[in-house]
């Protein structure tokens, strides 16, 4: 293969490289002391953990400069730390591999990470529990940059797993809240259905290449047999679908939103729901070898970005709007990573404008609910754009940055995929298509519902500005949400080419016609909210409605009804046909055998009268039944 | 002769639980019985260092020369985790019941009841010479019997009748067994039991197959597998905390040692020609007792179904015959061994608090107790094998070394692994989230763990911990074990299909 | 010469007579004296097939079935005298503690 040869091999770590295990090690250090020290870290633990992940952002930065230094061929670099076991053939290590694609990844979570740990001092300056908070938050960080620096398969999915209980614990943080703790039940047990695609796929890796190890995967995927190659893109893709809340795993992710807005911000839009995008692309040659697996990427992600689009449209929870949306998104990488080598480098450069936008959105609707007494009802909002300023200017970058309006972030990493799934297949691109119209359609109903028109807002309400330590990470982050997006157009794929064996495409700042394409359907998109949400006033309670789209879309296309039909009430009904099975069949038998055994010594019991004349007779008749069998034997 | 360090480890808490039946003051007997199972501890880790070092430790003395039976001790890799595991938990689970219930007899006789089983379970796991380890393993349901009637709970006289019976049962088939392998053996010019003299011993065709199937069914008693698992959950239900861990944690962990030690080791044709049974049979096991675990109402129940779970898996991985599989179930009966001590002696911690193991009688215990919650909490991550804790390492090596020769098996057997994150994360809801309800208020506030109880949680989890980061030297102390029976067996791991281009 | 089968039938009907008295006797002290019965026409026996077979083998038998009674007449006339002593009766059902 030709493409594979291009994959430079990783050189061993010197310098600075041999600091980037603390990146992952202080985070993680920093949570278990937050937790073993208890109150004693009550008054100093939200600031140690943000420095803690400051440190981290300060290696990711340094490997990042030592990476652009470096000559292409030789950035990417392993660390091996130790051996975590070995068994049989096998030999599992703790490594690490730098290369270009995981430092973007260590640089978002790492930076969105710490502009987020400084937004939740204000967010949750109230919140009795908040150094608890921070080390969940820290333990969230460490786990995925565990994930996105692993070398190897195993070691991503314990950072795979790490990331889920961090959300599993941030989810039901309110634990209270009966809400939040079923939310986080849900989210965790729907993210191991996934985890059986993961342990499955690395099981068939170790059975058929001997090792779960990035290169050694690698090297071996053009060699597999297809079929074997198809199921381990297909248990990937369950994997990331679980994580990555594509359909049908998709049900947890809105649930989720249950969790304090900082976590939707950090875990639920910037980083760990994207671990899907980058396990499909960091498979990339397994994907290769497996065209129908590659195929069924692309399906799940079209499925997704038209699904999470959907429910995006009709939802009134401004958390669970956008939670539908970054569903929708995640679809977009997913359908890029989908696409093959055309598509990496576009999936993770939506993946990292997506990430800044995003978080610039959630930590702006954490804004608006701070301000409106944790409301998350947008039919209670409105003409809060004169109430807080900054808030909503930076929303508005934001909400630009995603429809896709010229030049803000949005606009280059969209526009690319949507180009790139014209070129792999109409359908598609129709289909990418329309999510973009749909996707200006509902982000606009939200800014319409939220920032304009009249103030609908309940009595007692006093909207007002966050604080600084708040509305300074919206600022940053709003910034980059413009920007980002233009620094890396013509810089990302040249940057990955070494490390997915791509070939770059030339891009061009005129808009090709599958951008006026898009273009025009954005607007159009943007009209269609403005003929419907932005002329009317907007009643308060939610109008009843028989449409079924509508109806489908609140009720987040039935996902839960499916699930429950599916899966939960079977195993409920199995749960207690064991119950019965044990205490009604199997103790049964066995108390009946004693029964029976007890019954059997009543009866046996008779024989023993007490009289010596009847067991006299007993022993006649025995010697009589001896005598007879001897006669009988000697006759016959 | 060089010192009888084995005969010694196990008459040590023999000898002090015998002597805890002298009459003695209670603060006196609880001290005394503390200070030998630390003592036994102690000499455990010297056998342990003994045994890293190289040291012969096996003792052999002619016993009964009727019967070709000799006091014969030794350890292997698995022996001696399984010794370590025993002498590790014995001492906590003294400390964990230093008051036991109060109505029944005292804490003297719960104190030398432990002792007694703890020094019979290390010699059943020390044991070279099959009538011995008969001897022993029937011994152990004795102290058992009595620590289940004399401190359980309301139905313990049904439970404790329940157990011995199953027990006895298999015991007995299992006495044909052995029976059986001494005539067989004597037939071919080898009148013994030792194992060492049994190896050469071939135990072929139909005779082979019934010898090791009076075996089995005494081990599948013991690990309880579905369907002859019943007597556990009651068994767990009836009795206290410390009673329960010793019973689930080291006393079950006597099945899969058996059939690894016995019937692998004595019957390898045999035990090939039942593997695809058992290997259904496990995922069987697997599912039910996760189903069981989802529909248990009772604490004590639900720890003691999530095992009848993790001994499926266990089991799955000794019948699919490779060195990766084989290591993981050995290393998960040790792991097992200490996440079901956490969760058996949290529970405790609970139940002495509201005097009740339904899960009804909870409700938002995190917000009056956090420590107590994030202690359970962390005990049921590991129980669902959360990645980080030791289970996680021993269930992914069976799954991954299971893969390799049943992909089909494996992926049904994956299903408890989702149903494990159902059964604990449904249990922490129901019973430490949500708001504070009155019962959890009136007995839980101001009553979080109280420092010893902290004190006794910090080894067990410290040893998960540990074990899930650094795995390596203990996999390194069991995997000569699973590589010699394989060995003797005579099968080898599947290489990889494909060969990794470099 | 009589047919030494003749003393084998008188045996036979001696300890016929004997297991009868045994069961349908109620007092120990018959009851007793016909389990002597019994143990003579064994004695009877054992003489008679010593002179059939010509050796003593049956001989020496006898005498140790002599002792052997004796012995047991001692003990069993001990417990009869006592349980006649606590109970004022010697029938054997009303001795019946060794039911259950």
């Amino acid at each position: 293969m030709i493409l594979l040869e291009t994959i430079a091999e990783p050189v061993a770590a010197t310098g600075m490289f041999t600091w980037a295990w603390t990146m992952i090690a202080v985070p993680a250090v920093v949570a278990g002391l937050l937790l073993v020290a208890g109150k004693l870290s009550d008054a100093w633990g939200h600031l140690l953990a943000t420095a803690a992940v400051f440190w981290s952002f300060a290696i990711a930065v340094c490997l990042f400069a030592e990476q652009l230094l470096a000559p292409a061929t030789e950035r990417a670099v392993s660390a091996n730390l130790y051996t975590w076991f070995t068994v049989g053939q096998w030999d599992f290590q703790v490594g690490l591999l730098v290369d270009q694609l995981s430092i973007l990844f260590a640089m978002l979570i790492t930076g969105v990470g710490g502009l987020i740990h400084v937004y939740s001092i204000g967010y949750m300056s109230h919140d009795p529990r908040r150094r608890r908070f921070f080390a969940y938050l820290n333990l969230f960080i460490a786990a995925m940059l565990l994930l996105v620096l692993a070398d190897n398969y195993l070691v991503l999915f314990v950072g795979w797993e790490g990331v889920g209980l961090a959300s599993y614990l941030l989810i039901s943080f309110w634990q209270h809240r009966p809400a939040a703790a079923a939310a986080g039940t849900k989210a965790f047990v729907m993210n191991r259905v996934g985890d059986l695609g993961m342990l499955m796929a690395i099981s068939t890796m170790l059975a058929m290449f001997g090792s779960s190890k990035f290169t050694e995967v690698n090297a071996g995927a053009a060699g597999t047999e297809p079929m074997w190659a198809t199921l381990i893109g297909l248990f990937l893709l369950l994997g990331a679908c679980g994580k990555s809340a594509q359909v049908p795993l998709q049900a947890w992710l809105l649930d989720a939103m249950e969790g304090p807005t900082p976590v939707s911000a950090l875990i639920h839009a910037a980083t760990m729901v994207t671990a899907g995008v980058y396990l499909v692309v960091r498979s990339h040659a397994l994907f290769e070898a497996a065209p129908i697996a590659q195929l069924a990427v692309v399906i799940v992600a079209t499925v997704t970005l038209l699904a999470g689009a959907w429910i995006g449209t009709s939802q009134d929870d401004i958390k669970k709007v956008l939670a539908g949306s970054t569903m929708s998104q995640i679809g977009y990488m997913m359908l890029a990573a989908g696409i093959g080598p055309a598509g990496y480098a576009f999936a993770i450069f939506h993946l990292i404008t997506h990430g800044f936008f995003k978080a610039n959105m959630f930590l702006g609707a954490g804004s608006v609910m701070h301000g409106m007494n944790d409301d998350v009802n947008m039919r209670h909002y409105g003409g809060l754009s004169k109430a807080m300023k900054v808030t909503f200017l930076t929303f508005a970058m934001g909400y630009l940055a995603i429809i896709g309006f010229p030049f803000f972030s949005g606009y280059f990493s969209k526009d690319h995929i949507i180009e790139a799934a014209f070129a792999d297949n109409t359908f598609i691109g129709i289909c990418a298509l329309i999510g973009a119209g749909i996707t200006a359609f509902y982000m606009t109903r939200l800014m319409l519902m939220t920032f304009f028109g009249e103030e609908r807002w309940l009595p007692g309400v006093h909207p007002h500005e966050s604080p600084k330590v708040m509305t300074i990470p919206l600022i940053v982050l709003a910034v980059f949400s413009v920007g980002i997006g233009a620094v890396m157009n013509f810089w990302i794929q040249t940057w990955l080419e070494p490390a997915l064996g791509i070939h770059a495409h030339e891009l061009s700042l005129v808009p090709t016609p599958v951008g006026w394409m898009t273009m025009a359907v954005v607007a159009l998109g943007v009209v269609a909210a403005w003929l419907v949400f932005g002329r009317s006033s907007i009643p308060v309670v939610a109008p009843a409605t028989n449409n079924p789209v509508t109806l489908a879309g609140r009720n987040v296309l039935f996902g839960d009804q499916v699930n429950d039909f599916l899966f939960v009430t079977p195993a409920v009904a199995l749960a207690s046909a064991v119950d019965t099975t044990d205490a009604k069949g199997i103790d049964t038998a066995v108390d009946g055998l004693g029964r029976a055994f007890l019954g059997l010594s009543t009866q046996l019991r008779r024989l023993q009268t007490g009289y010596a004349r009847s067991y006299a007779l007993t022993m006649v008749v025995g010697v009589l039944l001896v005598g007879a069998v001897l006669i009988l034997n000697l006759v016959g | 002769m060089t010192f009888p360090w084995l005969t010694f480890l196990g008459l040590l808490p023999l000898v002090g639980g015998l002597l805890l039946l002298l009459p003695m003051g209670k603060g006196a007997a609880r001290t005394l019985g503390l200070v030998f199972s630390i003592a036994t501890l102690a000499v455990a880790a010297g056998v342990t260092v003994l045994h890293v070092t190289g040291a012969d430790l096996a003792v052999q003395v002619p016993w009964i020369r009727a019967f070709g039976a000799w006091w014969a001790l030794d350890v292997d890799g698995m022996g001696l985790a399984m010794v370590l595991m025993t002498a590790i938990l014995t001492p906590l689970v003294l400390l964990a019941e230093w008051e036991p219930p109060a109505n029944r007899w005292g804490a003297q006789a719960f104190f030398a009841l432990v002792l007694i089983l703890e020094g019979l379970s290390l010699f059943v796991f020390m044991a070279n010479d099959v009538l011995l380890f008969y001897l022993f393993f029937e011994a152990t349901l004795i102290p058992t019997y009595f620590l289940i009637v004399g401190f359980g709970g309301a139905r313990r006289g049904y439970a404790a009748v329940k157990f011995l019976l199953f027990s006895l049962a298999g015991g007995l088939i299992m006495l044909a067994s052995v029976v059986g392998v001494y005539v067989v053996g004597a037939s071919q010019g080898a009148p013994s039991y030792l194992l060492q003299d049994l190896a050469s011993v071939r135990f072929d065709g139909d005779l082979g197959r019934w010898l090791m199937l009076g075996f089995l069914i005494a081990f599948i008693v013991k690990a309880p597998m579905v369907p002859l698992h019943t007597w556990l959950p009651d068994a767990a239900e009836n009795s206290t905390p410390g009673t329960a861990t010793l019973l689930v944690g080291v006393l079950d962990k006597i099945g899969t040692f058996g059939m690894i030690k016995f019937c692998l080791g004595l019957f390898p044709e045999a035990s090939l020609w039942i593997t695809p049974f058992m290997v259904w049979f496990a995922v069987v096991s697997i599912i039910w007792g996760a189903l069981g675990a989802i529909g248990s109402r009772n604490l004590m129940r639900l720890v003691s179904y999530t095992s009848v779970s993790h001994f499926g898996f266990m089991v799955l991985g000794i019948y699919a015959f490779t060195t990766t599989s084989m290591t993981g179930s050995i290393f998960y009966m040790l792991n097992h061994g200490f996440s079901t001590a956490a969760m058996f002696l949290v529970v405790g911690y609970l139940a002495k608090r509201t005097g009740s193991y339904d899960i009804e009688a909870y409700g938002g215990v995190q917000k009056v107790a956090p420590v107590a919650a994030g202690v359970l909490l962390v005990s049921g991550l590991a129980t669902l094998s959360l990645p980080g804790l030791a289970p996680f390492v021993s269930e992914f090596m069976v799954i991954a070394g299971t893969w390799s020769r049943y992909p089909i098996v494996t992926a049904v057997s994956l299903l408890g692994v989702v149903l494990a994150a159902v059964y604990i994360l449904r249990m922490y809801q129901r019973t430490m989230t949500g708001p504070v309800t009155d019962h959890t208020a009136a007995h839980f506030t101001g009553r979080d763990l109280t420092g010893l109880e902290k004190a006794i949680m910090v080894p067990i989890i410290g040893v998960l911990l540990f074990l899930g980061f650094v795995p390596q030297p203990a996999v390194q102390l069991v995997e000569p074990t699973a590589q010699a029976t394989l060995a003797y067996v005579g099968t080898t791991d599947p290489a990889p299909v494909v060969k990794g281009a470099k | 010469m009589m047919n030494p089968e003749n003393y084998l039938i008188l045996a036979a009907i001696l300890f016929v007579i004997g297991a009868l008295g045994v069961m349908l006797r109620r007092n120990a002290l018959i009851a007793f004296l016909c389990v002597e019965l019994m143990l003579n026409a064994c004695n009877l026996a054992f003489v008679a097939g010593s002179h059939i077979t010509g050796t003593l083998d049956g001989q020496t038998t006898a005498f140790f079935v002599m002792v052997v009674a004796a012995a047991e007449v001692v003990v069993g006339l001990a417990i009869i005298v006592s349980i006649y002593k606590t109970r004022r009766s010697t029938s054997v059902d009303d001795a019946n503690l060794l039911k259950l």
